[in-house]
Order: structure tokens, then C-alpha cells, then sequence
């Protein structure tokens, strides 16, 4: 079972790249389990999504403590100390950062401008689908073409061709950086 | 019964329509679809409004043929399904916490009127101090009302067990209400997979069969005054009712097994066969973690079981004496407290009491847990066990 730890902000729309991803997991034969951690929705405030995906059906179902991926769609909150919590040398991290030389002292970083690609792209700071798009860079699964097979199911109109092209862009510009090696 | 971890029985038909990631809630929605529900009424409340939203969307796309009904309370909500089921359509509402709280004196009245509403209770903590969260404080005020009583624990649960209800609910033998409950926040907004069936085959297993009572050709008065003589036996009968749908209920369990492959009961076991130590729970978070936990305390050594109880209204008393009477201890996690009762909690005191009435006096915990959805861990779950098995007896406050 893979275990996912999404740390965003209200209104990054983080909840939904969560649940795109779980539908386009379900189209590929897996179980899943997302949820969001439940409060008032605060547009800006630190908040945390889950998800987990496994080839048999999920029983566990507390949140996320030991991440096997942990999605970051703000670099600052790498900052709270809960956003670092229960990961180990292998969780896989993928940031959204504008920085060239950004890097973290763990193995598997992968980075996305997801930001400036969403306002290039669809002329919205919402991160969503760009994170989408480096989690299937990152992590090799769900499939592009599943993503874009469920897409219509949270976004309406012309908004759902914009958006596979910013998953697309965000797919080709995820890189891996070299943890190791920063200190 | 079928865990989750099994695969459904094969079938000569092939039933699903498709396979989808969707919320508890948005289970609920395709499965009213499916089984072209008539009127719906329904007032909006946390964690419930996405199931209605849902609707409303079906209702509007042409999807689903219904009345939807759109209200100023919970109160006119319940009473408008009541209405309208007493002409024989086929209802739906849905509600959670203060609006359980507020339909409270329809409840009895649909009850009383032995009309088969179907009702979606996503479990929410209630008010004072206010909580949007999940337990089952609101359920636990309206669980002897005279209502069926169903507990899932997955989104394909909760799918299936709308579409069982209304067999059982529109059953002659039955005319009874029911509610699928099931985790306010932790079932009702978390997206699982989930099978969904062939429309055809969902209304050849449950058929429309919603009596007309109330018809202008043939005017009558539903629900009028009976005076002593006459007023206890409409209650005996509703009593003998609920009693007498156990029989239905399996039955319908068959049925459902031969049209969808899984094989459901009023309880769901795992590793009890063999177990010293139980732990009773109901709802998705807790069954989840609770399994989660026999199987780390199995590795530590200690035969340790789960049981769920599925159907609360009726009582499987004995499905729950068959499978505790030969424990050495047991707990119950109940998510909702009974101020100043005999015990805090709610269905532990269901379960003591059934083992009373075969005879049985077993060591046992009172665990109260999740309450307005303080997180609950699968550790806090082995603690439990591990409790358990040191010979711990009283209440547990997590």
C-alpha cells in the first residue's frame, strides 16, 4: 500500500488533485481511500489531505502518519513542523518551488514550478492539476490518460482541456533533484 | 460474512455498470438514482448536503425522474416524504445531527404510520459546544424509534445497503422505515472504490412496492386518534414488526447475494473463531482500525478478534451472543455517550444485555471513542486489546 500526505492551503484546490488522482487510481484497477482533514475551509490556511492506494481493499483508516509520499504545494510549509512528520529516508517529497537550486537533505525530492506554469497556463494561481501532473512524474503511477479520462468529473467545460495541458507541462517540467548531496 | 478483502462471488450476469471513486455520500446519490426514488425532500446540513446536492444535480440533468422538494427545515422535510409516501411514492432524506435532532417527532410519526422512508444519516457530533465533526451522537437519539437501523463501514457498503433497505423497507411483512448511518466526515467525504450495478438488475431486486394508503377515490385518515384500548396495539404491532423484519432482512441478504455477489449479515466478523479477546465496533473508522489492530496483536502472540455489529434496529442478539458467549473478555467502542445511564455506552449496553439474557457474565470494557472525531489511531485500538487481555474491566475514555 502506498500512503500519501498532502500538505497545501486553502483554496490551492489540493483536496480535488487528491480525489482526481483516487478516481484516475480506480480506473487503473487499484483501491483507494482519500480524505482531506476535515475543518472549516479557510482560504490560505496550512491543511492536509490523505490518500492511499493499494492493489487489495484499504482497511486502516487513520491518517496518514508514516507517508511513503508526501506532496508539498507550497514550499513554505515546509517550515511547520507537522508538515515534516513521521517521514523517512525514502518518502518520496514532491514541492512545488520557483527555485533553481531548492533542495532538501532527503534522497527522493522531486520538484515542479507549479505555480507559475497554473498562471501561464490557466491564468490561476490553483496548483492543483500541476501537482497532479508531477505526482505521475514522481511516482509513475496513475497513467496521463487515465487523469485525463476523469477530469470532466471535477471541472467543467473548456476549463478541462486547460488543465490537462497544465498536467501535461507540470509532467514534463517535474525534476528529480539530488538530495543526497545538498546537505 | 464477506470482509472486503474477499472477491465477490462469481455471477451468470454481469451487474456492474461501472466502477467509480466516490464518497459515502455520493454512493448514497447513485444508489437513490438507480432505484428511481419518486420525492425527495431535504434540508441542507454538514456532513449530509453533499448527498442532496448530488440529487439535485440528478433531478436536474434528467438523470432521475423525482420530485425534489425543497424545504425550510428537517421537520418539513421528513414530513413531506411522509406525505408523499403515505400516496405510495417512493421516498428519500437525508440528514445528520441537529437535523436528526430536529425531525425528531416526525420520526416516531413515520414509524407509527408504518411508511418504508428511506433515510441517510452521515453520523455528526451535535450541539453545545457546536461540532461539524463526526460520532454518533445524533444516531444514538433516534435508534428505538421504531426505525431500521443499518451501520456500514465502506462506500460499497453504503451503496449496497441502500438498495437493501428499500427491499426490506417496502416489503409487506415489513413497512418500516430505515437509516443507513454511517461516519459523518470520515465515510461520508472519503472517496473509496466502488461497483456500481446495472439500473434494471438494482430495480428487479428491489421493485417499487410502496402501498397507497392515502388515494381521493377512496378517502381515508391515517394516523388519528387512538384512545387506550386501541393505541397499545398499534405500538405491540410496530414492536413485532421490527422484530419479525429480521426474517426479511436475511432473506433479502440471500436475494442480494444472488443478484450482486456479496454476501452480507446483520454482524461482520474477523478472526473471532478462535478469540479470547473481542472488540465490538460499528462504523468505517473504527471497524477499519479495529481489524487493523487484531492483526497486530495476533502477530504479538494474543488471539484477539473484531466483531461489527451492521444492523443496530434490530439487534442481532444472536449473532452477538453466538460470537462473544465464549470469550474470556470483550470491549465495545461506542462513539456516543449515554449521560447517566447504567453504562456511557450506548451499544455496549445493548451487548451486555443480550449476553445477560442467554445467561452469559463475561469480563468486558466500555470504551468511548472518536467522540466529535478526535482521531482515533489503530493504536489506540491495540491498546484496547492489550487492556483486554491484562483482565481490565470499567470504562475506557479515549
Amino acid at each position: 500500500m502506498i500512503e500519501v500526505r498532502i500538505h497545501s492551503r486553502g483554496g490551492q484546490g489540493m483536496v480535488t488533485a487528491s480525489q482526481i488522482l483516487a478516481s484516475a487510481l480506480v480506473c487503473e484497477g487499484k483501491y483507494i481511500q482519500a480524505f482531506p482533514e476535515f475543518g472549516p475551509e479557510r482560504r490560505g490556511a496550512p491543511l492536509k489531505a490523505y490518500l492511499r492506494f493499494n492493489d487489495m481493499p484499504i482497511l486502516k483508516r487513520e491518517p496518514v502518519i508514516s507517508p511513503n509520499v508526501l506532496v508539498v504545494s507550497d514550499e513554505t510549509l515546509l517550515s511547520l513542523k507537522d508538515t515534516l512528520l513521521g517521514v523517512s529516508a525514502d518518502t518520496v517529497f514532491i514541492v512545488n518551488t520557483e527555485k533553481n537550486g531548492f533542495n532538501l537533505s532527503y534522497a527522493k525530492v522531486f520538484t515542479v514550478p507549479a505555480t507559475s506554469l497554473a498562471l501561464k497556463i490557466i491564468g490561476r494561481a490553483i496548483v492543483n492539476t500541476a501537482m497532479v501532473g508531477a505526482f505521475i512524474k514522481a511516482i509513475g503511477i496513475p497513467s496521463l490518460s487515465s487523469v485525463e479520462r476523469v477530469l470532466p468529473r471535477f471541472l467543467n467545460g473548456k476549463r478541462v482541456e486547460k488543465n490537462f495541458e497544465l498536467v501535461k507541462a507540470a509532467w514534463e517540467q517535474t525534476r528529480q533533484v539530488n538530495g543526497d548531496d545538498s546537505g | 460474512m464477506r470482509m472486503y478483502t474477499e472477491e465477490r462471488a462469481p455471477s451468470k450476469r454481469n451487474f456492474v455498470k461501472d466502477v467509480l471513486a466516490l464518497t459515502s455520500n455520493h454512493a448514497v446519490a447513485y444508489a437513490v438514482r438507480s432505484l428511481d426514488v419518486d420525492v425527495i425532500a431535504s434540508y441542507p446540513i454538514t456532513p449530509q448536503t453533499t448527498i442532496v446536492e448530488k440529487l439535485a444535480e440528478f433531478v436536474a440533468n434528467g438523470e432521475l425522474d423525482a420530485e425534489f422538494v425543497n424545504v425550510e427545515s428537517e421537520h418539513s422535510a421528513l414530513s413531506v416524504v411522509l406525505g408523499a409516501s403515505a400516496t405510495g411514492a417512493r421516498t428519500f432524506t437525508a440528514t445528520s445531527s441537529q437535523g436528526f435532532l430536529l425531525m425528531h417527532e416526525v420520526l416516531h410519526n413515520v414509524s407509527g404510520l408504518r411508511l418504508p422512508v428511506v433515510m441517510a444519516v452521515p453520523s455528526r457530533a451535535v450541539s453545545a459546544p457546536i461540532s461539524i465533526h463526526g460520532d454518533y451522537s445524533d444516531l444514538m437519539t433516534g435508534k428505538d424509534v421504531g426505525w431500521i437501523v443499518f451501520i456500514c463501514a465502506s462506500a460499497q457498503e453504503v451503496y449496497d445497503t441502500v438498495l437493501q433497505l428499500y427491499a426490506v423497507a417496502e416489503d409487506e411483512r415489513v413497512c418500516l422505515p430505515a437509516i443507513v448511518a454511517y461516519d459523518g466526515f470520515l465515510m461520508s467525504h472519503t472517496m473509496e472504490r466502488v461497483e456500481v450495478y446495472r439500473d434494471d438488475l438494482i430495480l428487479e431486486f428491489a421493485p417499487k412496492r410502496v402501498k397507497r394508503l392515502l388515494d381521493p377515490a377512496n378517502p381515508v385518515t391515517l394516523g388519528e386518534l387512538a384512545l387506550p384500548e386501541h393505541y397499545y396495539r398499534y405500538k405491540y404491532s410496530q414492536l413485532s414488526a421490527l422484530d419479525g423484519s429480521r426474517e426479511v432482512i436475511r432473506s433479502v441478504f440471500k436475494s442480494f447475494y444472488s443478484y450482486f455477489g456479496i454476501e452480507y449479515d446483520f454482524v461482520e466478523r474477523f478472526k473471532t473463531e478462535d478469540a479470547d479477546f473481542i472488540i465490538v465496533v460499528y462504523g468505517g473508522a473504527s471497524w477499519g482500525n479495529a481489524v487493523e489492530a487484531v492483526n497486530i496483536t495476533r502477530e504479538k502472540g494474543l488471539k484477539t478478534g473484531a466483531l461489527r455489529i451492521r444492523v443496530l434496529r434490530p439487534f442481532p442478539i444472536k449473532e452477538v451472543v453466538d460470537t462473544l458467549k465464549n470469550v474470556k473478555g470483550f470491549s465495545v467502542v461506542d462513539r456516543a455517550i449515554s449521560f447517566g445511564a447504567s453504562t456511557p455506552g450506548p451499544v455496549y449496553a445493548d451487548v451486555v444485555v443480550s449476553l445477560a439474557e442467554y445467561g452469559f457474565s463475561i469480563p468486558s470494557v466500555c470504551v468511548i471513542a472518536g467522540i466529535g472525531q478526535k482521531v482515533m489511531y489503530v493504536s489506540d485500538f491495540v491498546r484496547v486489546l492489550e487492556e483486554l487481555v491484562k483482565g481490565k474491566e470499567g470504562v475506557i475514555l479515549l
